[in-house]
């Protein structure tokens, strides 16, 4: 199957390439489920998980996917790491060069780190975050869940509701099913929305209920106070008054709508608690087929690694 | 039929030969799996097909049938990451308890035994069957690793840098045979 140098972003991944993906990270999610939950096939290859920006359940994520595949791990992060004192990122990067890793997969704050990084040192680069441009694994175990609920993401109408601008999960999201044959809706409030988004071929509105009305996935952001200033909505009460998911709203989607949400939840804020907890919501999901989705991600990048 | 690149240039087996030997086959399978719980388990993809034909005709015969499990081996390969694309990974069903089970493992065409190693460590993954044996419909000589075959529907000489096929209606040939390609210059 073909095989990737990098994964920087779903955008300009093709609809082929995004398919064996999502059908690769299938046969992972049975690896998961057997009683020895790992397989052979990357012994010898070495991950480095570089998490320049605070991150649990991604970080996590990764490693056990790494694991389930028998690659070593190496973790880096913000804290630990010598740029608090100072040093560049590139600088931290050729460091890490020494050991040898076949598979870096990095978490920065700046849009277009991990662009750099390929572009810098000799290893698969995975973006696993890159400020507010992508996450592409996000962007895939959201679409592989959706995929699992509803058997084809062609025609599927997505409604992506809350802090669009700052928000990579959107952004990778909006790009693969876009390319996946998906139609998209996006909502917020204005202050939240980028301009010419609808040029990306999504339709926008900045009232929550029309993005909702007749939708089979309604996918809710988090609000992002670390991103943004204090001048973008009033209040946390008003937000979740105006743009939150409750069980009314979600009456207005079909009626095997789904529920997802990247996390970590702001309760009460952008969800309520009951539509969070309720049948419909896979949110539990989503994080439990992350781990396949980045198994089949790290698979297709190792092609050739150990070659000579 | 054929894959591109490929001159065909003897056929091993028609379609009445290869019934004959599958008849054969099954005859031996059914030996194996007589006692105590069993299942037949073909590895993906020729191994698969392979299985269908001989539990078809354990059905036929009023044999009591043993379980049925196919197994991809693809993430137990020992050349991953030594070739410029990885292989495709498909379906392992396995639905049923390995452990305690005695288990005939099928494969279409026996060579070098790479397979059948990773087949092995793949299957021990899953539980501790009560035995393994191997059942193929051909084996074409040249292994590269210690392993042999316990069923064999057909001994084949072949040379090293030859192909065999075997090629089954149910995989869009248009008639049952096992054939040998070179191939192209």
């Amino acid at each position: 199957m073909p095989s990737m140098n990098h994964l920087l972003e779903l955008e300009g991944v093709s609809r082929e390439q995004v398919a064996t993906i999502l059908d690769l990270a299938r046969e992972f999610k049975a690896v998961s489920q057997r009683r020895i939950k790992k397989v052979p096939t990357l012994r010898g290859i070495t991950v480095v998980l570089f998490f320049i920006e605070p991150s649990t359940r991604t970080r996590l994520s990764f490693e056990v996917a790494a694991k389930r595949l028998s690659a070593d791990t190496l973790s880096f992060t913000a804290s630990s790491s010598s740029l608090s004192k100072g040093e560049t990122l590139l600088d931290t990067a050729r460091n890490l060069m020494a050991m040898k890793p076949d598979v870096v997969v990095l978490r920065h704050f700046a849009s277009g780190a991990c662009h750099f990084l390929a572009r810098s040192i000799p290893a698969a680069i995975v973006n696993a975050g890159d400020g507010a441009h992508e996450h592409p694994t996000q962007g895939l175990l959201d679409m592989f869940t959706m995929r699992e609920h509803k058997g084809s993401l062609d025609k599927l109408e997505v409604a992506v509701v809350g802090d669009i601008r700052h928000s990579r999960v959107a952004r990778s999201n909006i790009q693969g099913l876009l390319t996946m044959g998906a139609r998209v809706r996006v909502a917020g409030p204005r202050t939240m929305l980028p301009p010419m988004l609808d040029r990306l071929g999504v339709r926008v509105f900045d009232r929550i209920e029309p993005a909702i009305e007749g939708a089979d996935v309604v996918m809710m952001l988090r609000i992002q106070k670390e991103r943004m200033g204090n001048d973008l909505f009033p209040s946390d009460r008003e937000y979740a008054r105006v743009f939150g998911l409750d069980a009314t709203r979600l009456g207005l989607a079909k009626p095997d709508a789904i529920v997802m949400h990247p996390g970590p939840m702001n309760r009460g804020v952008e969800i309520t608690p009951d539509v969070a907890d309720c049948g419909r919501s896979v949110i539990l999901e989503q994080v439990e087929n992350g781990v396949a989705v980045r198994m089949a991600v790290l698979y297709l990048l190792s092609a050739h690694l150990l070659e000579g | 039929m054929g894959a591109v690149g490929l001159i065909e240039k003897r056929v091993l087996l028609d379609a009445s030969g290869v019934a004959q030997v599958l008849d054969r086959l099954a005859t031996e399978v059914a030996g194996l799996v007589a006692h105590g719980p069993s299942a037949v388990i073909g590895i993906q993809t020729g191994g698969v097909h392979v299985a269908r034909r001989i539990l078809d005709r354990l059905a036929a015969r009023g044999t009591p049938l043993p379980s049925v499990g196919t197994l991809d081996i693809t993430l137990y390969r020992d050349d991953i990451g030594m070739t410029r694309e990885q292989p495709q990974v498909r379906r392992t069903d396995i639905p049923f308890e390995l452990s305690r089970t005695g288990v005939v493992l099928v494969d279409d065409v026996l060579f070098t035994g790479r397979t059948v190693r990773a087949a092995l460590d793949a299957l021990v993954d899953f539980g501790r069957p009560r035995f393994i044996r191997l059942a193929v419909l051909v084996d074409r000589g040249f292994r590269e690793y210690p392993i042999q075959a316990d069923c064999i529907g057909l001994r084949a000489d072949t040379e090293p840098a030859e192909r065999v096929q075997v090629e089954l209606v149910e995989t869009g040939a248009p008639a049952d045979r096992v054939v040998v390609y070179e191939r192209r210059a």
